[in-house]
């Protein structure tokens, strides 16, 4: 079964008078272990396809199901929980928490969503401070830390739960050339080392290259 | 939990401007808080003491009817030596009564042989009246050659101090009493200035003072009569608790004609300055009021700013999967340490303001007693009450702040600019 199952979804934004359909009638299904990326213009509606996979968004018609689950039906607690459990976020401006060092943001989610106990997180955050090659960083703050090394934290903390899933909208576009590359060829590695899904979205030609499978949204509707 | 209050710690950090001013506000009115309630508690107990030890009394039982006649002194709502007896049964068996004495309050004619004015006198038994109002004698001006310790001999009368500067009297000189008994029948006897005393707060602070022995002869009563009796208690924060008791056991004594024989009242009933020690609580309270609004409007306002600049921080953590519950904690603990801190200071530089008041203590006169000395104090029920409701208030102010946070949907959180 795909890990992720779109079926018929549209999502309509209502401003003022006006309709605007940010996504229409999308049918498509997500392998596991896959990464995917979502390409085309800005205004295409990758942001929207991403939380609505995400579950951080409603569609206002169709049907989703992330790991058998139909999440447009869940409630705020349940929907917390469920990306708690099953989808990692990546986020374009890292999104770290400033007060707390690359360990503390990785452990966020260990401690505040897993409530894993202490004995168990420290091995778990060192493997994955590891994966990232931020271990020597582990105790800078983010604004100590530079862009690319920013974004691993983040991959790591998207990681440290284990997801299946992991969503990242437009994750290079704060990031220069070469940063870029290695955020994304490291993305690559931890969906080959883990077995995670990838979805992120881009308008990088040289990062759409990157992805095993791409899907092109125009206006809204793949094409 | 120690993760949530360390995050929340360092939250406040951050803003380190913002958090320290806020805090300087609320340690500053729990500082006020603390510093007001010593030294008006002080100046409340110490008048309540010059009062009740040096005149009144804490409490007083009568004949039925006699306070609210007081004005008039009647004569004819005396305790005879049976109903006397009574009392004495009931203040005795009473272990939290430290003593009693018996008083005679009468209206009489004082005359230096050119002049004569109207005196209210308090007639007293010395030894006993030393014990339950010890002091009494404070109050008073003696001869220089007058033997320490003696209140009051038989055939001594000591007067105001306005009526002796009135009547040209000094100590030593002689004088006069007339009297009207119950019967109407005229006494009169001579006596001798033994001392002047300072008017203190109330028609009662204004008596003269007499043996009970010459009261009773110069009333020409043929049987040892009383008007009043005047009590002590061990502990004054019993008052209350030990006048309810007595009550209780005085509404059984009935007269002839069914009714009560017998009143009391605390001191606060018979003297005008409890209606002061009213206002002084009232201000104290108005003060804890200004300062839970302070902490009230103070975090309201620190944790409004914090969530709204934390926006896409608050869309992170429930992007991340943070239950709404843990984000509104979140936000509480850092109201709550802010509370905390800022009642940790303010309890500290509070208590520091009380100690140095108490080393450099503030005079103020009474009467003729200069340099009385408040030594303000502060009860620990009192600290923790004061400290208890800035907590809650914390709490309290974060409430709207941190719900909002919690029900902030992610994706609009995440898109915030």
């Amino acid at each position: 079964m795909a890990l992720v199952q779109i079926e018929n979804v549209s999502k309509i934004y209502q401003t003022g008078d006006v309709e605007v359909a940010a996504l229409s009638d999308i049918n498509l299904s997500i392998e596991k272990s896959s990464f995917v990326s979502f390409v085309g213009p800005s205004g295409s509606g990758k942001t929207t396809m991403l939380n609505m996979i995400g579950c951080l968004d409603m569609p206002t018609t169709g049907k989703i199901l992330v790991d058998g689950k139909q999440v447009d039906t869940l409630n705020r607690q349940k929907k917390a929980a469920f990306r708690g459990d099953v989808i990692g976020f990546i986020f374009q401006s890292f999104n770290l928490f400033p007060v707390l060092t690359a360990y503390e943001n990785i452990e966020y989610p260990l401690v505040m969503i897993k409530n894993k106990p202490a004995r168990q997180r420290k091995e778990i955050i060192l493997n994955v401070l590891d994966s990232v090659g931020m271990l020597s960083q582990k105790d800078k703050f983010p604004d100590q830390l530079s862009g690319g090394q920013k974004q691993r934290v983040a991959v790591a903390r998207a990681l440290v739960t284990q997801p299946k899933l992991v969503m990242a909208d437009e994750p290079t576009a704060n990031l220069d050339k070469e940063s870029s590359i290695n955020v994304i060829r490291l993305m690559r590695d931890m969906k080959d080392k883990f077995g995670t899904t990838f979805i992120f979205s881009t308008h990088d030609p040289r990062i759409m290259e990157e992805a095993e499978i791409t899907h092109t949204l125009v206006d809204g509707k793949l094409a | 939990m120690i993760r949530i209050f360390k995050i929340a710690l360092r939250n406040l950090l951050r803003y380190k401007r913002r958090t320290i001013l806020t805090s300087i506000l609320i340690t500053l009115g729990i500082v006020l808080v603390i510093l007001f309630s010593g030294l008006a508690g002080s100046f409340k107990t110490m008048m309540i003491g010059q009062i009740t030890d040096s005149n009144l009394s804490q409490m007083q039982i009568h004949k039925k009817g006699y306070i609210s006649s007081m004005d008039t002194m009647p004569l004819n709502l005396t305790l005879d030596t049976k109903r006397y007896k009574k009392i004495e049964e009931i203040l005795s068996g009473n272990t939290d009564v430290l003593s009693f004495a018996p008083r005679i309050k009468l209206n009489a004619m004082l005359s230096n042989f050119t002049d004569t004015t109207n005196i209210r006198l308090n007639a007293i038994s010395p030894e006993q009246e030393i014990l339950v109002c010890p002091d009494v004698g404070s109050r008073m001006t003696f001869a220089k050659d007058r033997e320490q310790g003696i209140l009051l001999n038989p055939g001594e009368v000591i007067i105001p101090e306005k009526l002796a500067k009135g009547m040209k009297l000094k100590i030593g000189d002689p004088i006069v009493l007339v009297a009207n008994n119950k019967d109407g029948s005229v006494n009169g006897l001579n006596f001798t200035l033994a001392g002047i005393i300072e008017s203190v707060l109330g028609p009662q602070g204004k008596e003269g003072y007499m043996h009970i022995k010459d009261a009773r002869e110069l009333l020409r009563m043929d049987k040892p009569e009383v008007i009043e009796v005047a009590i002590r208690l061990h502990d004054f924060d019993k008052l209350n608790k030990v006048y309810e008791v007595i009550s209780s056991e005085l509404a059984g004594i009935i007269n002839k004609k069914g009714k009560q024989e017998f009143e009391i009242h605390t001191w606060d009933k018979l003297s005008p300055f409890s209606n002061i020690a009213i206002m002084i609580d009232f201000m104290t309270i108005t003060m804890k009021l200004i300062m839970i609004a302070i902490v009230l409007i103070s975090i309201l306002n620190v944790m409004m700013m914090s969530v709204y600049e934390r926006v896409r921080e608050i869309g992170t953590m429930s992007a991340i999967g943070t239950s709404p519950n843990r984000i509104m904690s979140l936000f509480l603990a850092e109201g709550l340490l802010l509370g905390l801190l800022s009642t940790i200071t303010g309890n500290i530089i509070g208590l520091g303001g009380i100690f140095i008041l108490n080393i450099y203590k503030i005079s103020f006169a009474f009467g003729r007693q200069d340099n009385l000395l408040l030594s303000p104090t502060v009860d620990v029920t009192e600290l923790l009450w004061v400290s208890g409701i800035v907590l809650l208030i914390s709490v309290f102010a974060t409430l709207q702040p941190a719900y909002k946070a919690s029900r902030m949907e992610p994706v609009d959180a995440l898109g915030h600019v």
